[in-house]
């Protein structure tokens, strides 16, 4: 079914594409083709820095965390998009402001609720 | 360098948008939690009515650089959010109660999530698509799951936000790869690409309309995409699943609509070549499958499932009339499942879970109202004149068997009989059974409100069924 | 359709798609407004008996919703503008029926009665059913107008059926007549009317004597034009009509309880109006259809009132010399029988004789048959309704004391109406007066004559003359007769019917018509059912597939589950594997 029609600016993509393919399965095949397998206890023991491992690996963190560093994520994408505003202030003018002002806002909505939620109180 | 926004025609979305900011807020000060679930109906209307008000005052354009548009397609399927959306805030009240969900959190998303389906009706470019699936989606991943200490409802949201993101990779692909080939984004642009771009061209971005169709094919449960379908139903908190099968439903059928006819009409003959085989598995599927379930909520799952296969035969013909066939069926599906749903959800009592089809027995002797309510929405789901479903389903076949497809049609309406089983099953548990215990069934006033609503809608689209058709038609052209 | 100043209302159009399209409209035009003023005169006139023969019921409630239901889709059936209309109206009015009939239905022979008049109506409306499908496949359409003004150019049309080439118009008359015999209780779908018998009394005087099984014969008359092109259909109309007249007559004769008695009176009477319909006087068959909804209406109604007084006693052999308890009943069951017999100046009596009178002038040799049938009708209707008046108002009591203490007359919600019905049943024939009589007195006719047209024939004066009196003449003799067997000589009716032994027992049993579809229908097919049907088909090859089909779609089903792991890999899995089909599919096929 398909035609003549060749998008060859594609066509660096592609060869990328296969070009990572092999070098990764390159890779792991020469390895394995290469390497000696001696296997034993300690061996096989997961590798922490030479210590004993002690306790779970799946070791629960509390959810606070996860939301102080949501919130820090928040933030943060809120000060990569006002650096690049405040830069170019000149030129967007007022119609740059209410936008800019708009953002902060629903920001601030989110902030107002996490924080009457108690997200930011530790305990 | 800016054009000077027309905000009017943003104004439904802003208005739906700020009642959920407001939503949140309030909900902290505010001791009386009902108001809050008022004031997002409050905001829906209001939305509503700016939405038709400008309809009618001819102001429908775009904006953004012809990013979002405001058109007929977009009010119609507006219409059929604003329903899906009061709807369950009424059947919300009580059972959000019963299910201790904090309901700050739920309606404002329930109002993202309707904002967000309303700029994916209105969207003309595949940005600002992805940005209305994308809000919509999130915010439903996070109802499925908002009942935080129930097990079933944070597995349901976990499997929905995996496939929906892997949906969503196959949605930015399918864009990636027609901005690719055409160099644009633009819904209108892309229609005038493949006019330039001639058969041999067309047939590459092909592949990007495979694409396309898997990620629709997602949202709206096509066979084979269909699969996350009955976990999160199932585990959804009932009044979020209605919202679930009916809205975002639609909505997903709104860009279905919108990326096929309007940038890809030029493949009509090809798309419809894919969605031939997947409508008509679908409904198997959702029919057969259906048939083996014991809980409500999975087998109304099922059901929508069918239903969506049922729907996108209308997309098959290529034709404004079919198209218009498939609207129709969609808004006569939404109110009578809206309807079926009401009346799952005032079957959660303290203490009761009400999910079981065995819950139903002698619900007729309980409560005659609600059991013979039930049996109209069961009725209308499996299309007996002269209710709507039958009027949805067929226009749907009318439409087909007049564009040759016949064998379809014939397959669709046996998997029609065979979906009347299950449907019944429902009536026969009601009627037909003993109850085993006499528990008493209370309707709070709103879930009565919606129960008229959707019952007299189910019995008068089906007596004048040319109202809403011709609605649908007008929408189309303008 | 011929012209007429007809209204027609298009209130909708229900379902449009292409060239099909079903429209909600009413057509109003002669012929239904003589079916209006039926309907409605009589409908209210048997709200208002009712009011006092159900007091007391436990379904009062119940029962006037059902009734109210039906009076709906009776103005649907006749409004109606279209075949499919008329069709919902149809299948209404026989559900209607089916819940009336078995409205006591805690009663066994209610609910069966219910049973069995739904069953036979089933056989005709399958022949309905079919012919309104055959009509659209005709012309293209289910409106009366359109199907109409298209006959002529349909005239000729064959449809093939196994083979044998079959006029179309004639296999349309024939299968929508299917459905009118159903619904008129013609001979051989007959057997349900006197079993409805089992409904409440009003239920019988308005849908089982004036409205619904007239519906057969609106439909034919409503077709004339389709009719009037098949010599074959009308043939049959008339053959079965005449028949039918006769045959139930002579039931008539010997039953014993009131209301079977009036019960084949209807349909003998149906029958006549068959008969007027089937040799094209179709004026003449509606205008029987109004006056006889009077005087039957008023039989039933009078009847009831017996009824109640006697404490639902129904056999009329332990009534007698009621009239002095009842005079107003008696009074108003004395004019209708003696309108159904046909003395002049009664409705009865104007209707019977038009009719007459265009069966004679139908032909020499079959024309005078059907005329010599209904005449022996006629004869057999004087005498049974004056048997029945004998019977149940003279002579002396025969019941138990206690009964006799209870007789009284009816409440006056309930006489009332039978009075304005014997104006009814007195007046309503004074439309009609033959051109022979009176000048312009045939006004009935002449309102028809836009949609039913003018029958053909003409007679001399002197044969009409002649077809007049020798009806007069016939309806006094039977008087007479009933007078001889029933008054003077009680102990003449026992000695006939032991002389005539044979035809006795054979009327008495009713031509073992039941006893006949028991033997070659039911219970065959019972036994049929029994042994092969739930021996084989339902034991063996029923219960394979039905329990087949569900195990094999349920195990089918099970295997389908089986894929709906769970796991959120195995889904995502699906979804790629899917699409990867489609490509597939796209670009390697």
């Amino acid at each position: 079914m398909s035609g003549n029609y060749i998008p060859s600016h594609y066509l660096p993509v592609i060869s990328i594409l296969a070009f990572s393919v092999l070098v990764g399965l390159g890779a792991l095949i020469a390895g394995l083709l290469v390497r000696p397998r001696r296997p034993y206890e300690q061996k096989l023991a997961p590798y922490e820095s030479g210590n004993l491992p002690v306790g779970e690996p799946r070791y629960r963190f509390s959810v606070k965390f996860y939301i102080v560093a949501m919130l820090f994520v928040v933030f943060d994408v809120e000060a990569v998009f006002l650096y690049p505003w405040a830069v170019a202030y000149d030129r967007l003018g007022l119609f740059g402001f209410v936008e800019m002002m708009i953002f902060i806002v629903i920001l601030l909505v989110g902030y107002v609720y996490a924080w009457k939620k108690g997200a930011l109180t530790w305990e | 360098m800016f054009e000077t926004i027309n905000m009017k025609i943003l104004l439904p979305e802003l208005i739906l948008i700020c009642t959920g900011l407001a939503v949140i807020l309030l909900d902290l000060v505010l001791r009386k939690k009902e108001t809050v679930a008022f004031i997002g109906v409050a905001g829906a209307l209001l939305s509503a009515y700016y939405n038709f008000s400008l309809m009618s005052l001819g102001w429908s354009g775009a904006v953004f650089q012809n990013m979002f548009v405001l058109d007929g397609y977009s009010s119609f399927f507006k219409l059929i959010f604003y329903i899906s959306l009061i709807i369950t805030i009424f059947i919300s009240l009580n059972y959000i109660k019963t299910e201790r969900v904090s309901s700050g959190e739920y309606y404002s998303l329930l109002l993202f999530s309707a904002s967000g389906m309303m700029i994916m009706a209105g969207a003309a470019d595949f940005m600002v698509l992805y940005l209305g699936i994308e809000l919509m989606s999130l915010s439903l991943y996070i109802l499925a799951g908002i009942m935080r200490e129930r097990r079933t409802s944070n597995e349901a949201a976990i499997k929905y936000f995996f496939l929906g993101a892997f949906s969503s990779a196959f949605l930015l692909f399918g864009i990636s790869l027609t901005y690719g080939l055409t160099g644009t984004t633009s819904i209108i642009e892309v229609a005038e690409a493949l006019n330039r771009l001639g058969p041999a061209g067309r047939n590459i971005t092909l592949i990007a309309v495979i694409f396309f169709v898997t990620a629709f094919g997602f949202k709206v449960a096509l066979v084979p995409f269909h699969m996350w379908a009955p976990d999160v139903y199932e585990g959804a908190p009932t009044s979020v699943t209605a919202f679930m099968s009916t809205g975002p439903k639609a909505a997903a059928f709104a860009v279905m609509g919108r990326v096929l006819f309007y940038a890809f009409g030029a493949l009509q003959l090809q798309w419809s070549a894919i969605i031939e085989p997947l409508s008509i598995v679908t409904i198997a599927v959702g029919s057969i499958l259906a048939l083996s379930q014991t809980n409500i909520k999975r087998m109304l799952a099922y059901s929508a499932i069918a239903h969506a296969g049922y729907a996108s035969i209308g997309f098959l013909p290529g034709t404004q009339e079919a198209f218009a066939a498939m609207i129709n069926y969609l808004m006569i599906y939404i109110i009578v499942n809206l309807g079926a749903f009401a009346v799952v959800v005032i079957m959660r009592r303290e203490g009761i879970m009400g999910e079981e089809l065995s819950d139903y027995s002698g619900l007729a002797k309980k409560n005659p109202l609600v059991a013979f309510l039930m049996l109209i929405f069961m009725f209308s789901l499996t299309g007996i004149p002269p209710l709507a479903g039958f009027i949805g389903k067929f226009y749907i076949f009318m439409g087909a068997v007049e564009a040759g497809y016949t064998k379809l049609v014939i397959a669709a309406v046996i998997f029609s009989a065979v979906s009347a089983f299950f449907y019944l099953r429902v009536v026969v548990y009601m009627y037909m059974k003993e109850a085993a215990e006499p528990s008493v069934l209370i309707v709070p006033h709103s879930v009565k409100l919606v129960l008229a609503f959707t019952s007299i809608m189910a019995i008068l689209l089906g007596i004048f069924p040319s109202v809403l058709l011709d609605f649908a038609r007008a929408s189309l052209l303008g | 359709m011929r012209d007429g100043d007809a209204i027609r209302i298009d209130i909708y159009r229900w379902i449009v798609s292409g060239n099909f399209s079903v429209s909600i409209g009413i057509l109003i035009d002669r012929l239904s407004s003589v079916m209006l003023i039926v309907v409605t005169s009589i409908s209210s006139l048997v709200f208002i008996y009712s009011i006092g023969y159900m007091h007391g019921d436990k379904g009062y409630a119940r029962f006037f919703s059902y009734l109210s239901l039906f009076v709906f889709s009776m103005l649907m059936l006749v409004l109606a503008d279209n075949f499919l209309l008329l069709y919902f109206g149809w299948e209404a009015v026989g559900l209607c029926s089916y819940l009336l009939i078995g409205f006591w239905f805690e009663k066994k022979s209610a609910a069966d009665a219910g049973k069995k008049a739904f069953i036979v109506n089933r056989f005709g409306d399958f022949g309905f059913g079919l012919g309104v499908i055959l009509i659209f496949l005709t012309f293209g359409s289910l409106e009366y107008m359109k199907v109409f003004s298209g006959a002529g150019a349909a005239l000729g049309q064959t449809v093939n059926i196994f083979g044998h080439e079959v006029d179309t118009i004639t296999l349309i008359c024939l299968l929508l007549f299917c459905g009118a015999m159903g619904k008129s209780a013609q001979v051989p779908l007959h057997v349900w009317l006197p079993d409805a018998m089992e409904g409440p009394t009003p239920v019988s005087a308005l849908i089982h004597a004036a409205t619904m099984v007239t519906a057969g014969v609106y439909l034919v008359a409503r077709c004339n034009p389709l009719f009037s092109l098949s010599s074959t259909a009308m043939t049959t109309v008339a053959v079965v009509g005449g028949t039918t007249a006769v045959f139930a007559a002579t039931i008539g004769l010997v039953q014993n309880d009131i209301k079977r008695v009036i019960a084949y009176s209807t349909v003998s009477q149906l029958g006549y109006m068959f008969l007027a319909l089937g040799v094209g006087a179709y004026s003449a068959g509606i205008f029987h259809l109004y006056t006889h909804a009077y005087f039957k209406a008023l039989l039933f109604l009078g009847s009831g009132s017996v009824i109640h007084a006697m404490n639902n006693e129904m056999n009329m052999q332990k009534m007698g010399g009621l009239k002095k308890y009842m005079p107003v009943t008696y009074a108003t069951f004395m004019i209708a029988s003696l309108s159904i017999s046909g003395i002049p100046g009664l409705a009865g009596f104007f209707s019977k004789d038009e009719i007459l009178w265009r069966a004679y002038l139908a032909g020499e040799g079959s024309g005078r048959i059907l005329w010599m049938l209904a005449t022996a009708a006629a004869f057999m209707t004087a005498f049974y309704s004056f048997r029945l008046i004998f019977l149940t108002f003279h002579g002396s009591f025969r019941g138990s004391a206690e009964q006799e203490h209870h007789l009284h007359e009816s409440p006056a919600v309930m006489t009332v109406p039978l009075m304005i019905l014997a104006v009814g049943a007195l007046a309503a024939g004074w439309v009609g007066i033959p051109p022979l009589l009176l000048e312009h007195g045939d006004r009935i006719g002449e309102f028809l004559a836009p949609v039913l047209g003018h029958p053909a024939g003409e007679g001399l004066h002197s044969e009409e003359m002649m077809v007049m009196g020798v009806s007069v003449l016939v309806s006094l003799a039977g008087i007479l007769a009933a007078v001889i067997f029933y008054i003077k000589k009680r102990d003449l009716p026992e000695r006939t019917a032991s002389a005539f032994k044979p035809v006795y027992t054979m009327l008495y049993n009713k031509y073992w018509a039941d006893e006949l579809y028991e033997k070659i229908l039911v219970s065959p097919v019972l036994r049929m059912s029994d042994k092969v049907f739930l021996g084989f088909f339902d034991g063996r090859l029923i219960e394979g597939i039905v329990n087949g089909i569900p195990s094999f779609i349920g195990s089918f089903s099970r295997g389908l589950r089986k894929m709906q792991t769970g796991l959120i890999s195995s889904y995502a899995f699906m979804m790629a594997a899917g699409m990867l089909i489609i490509l597939g599919m796209f670009f390697f096929f």
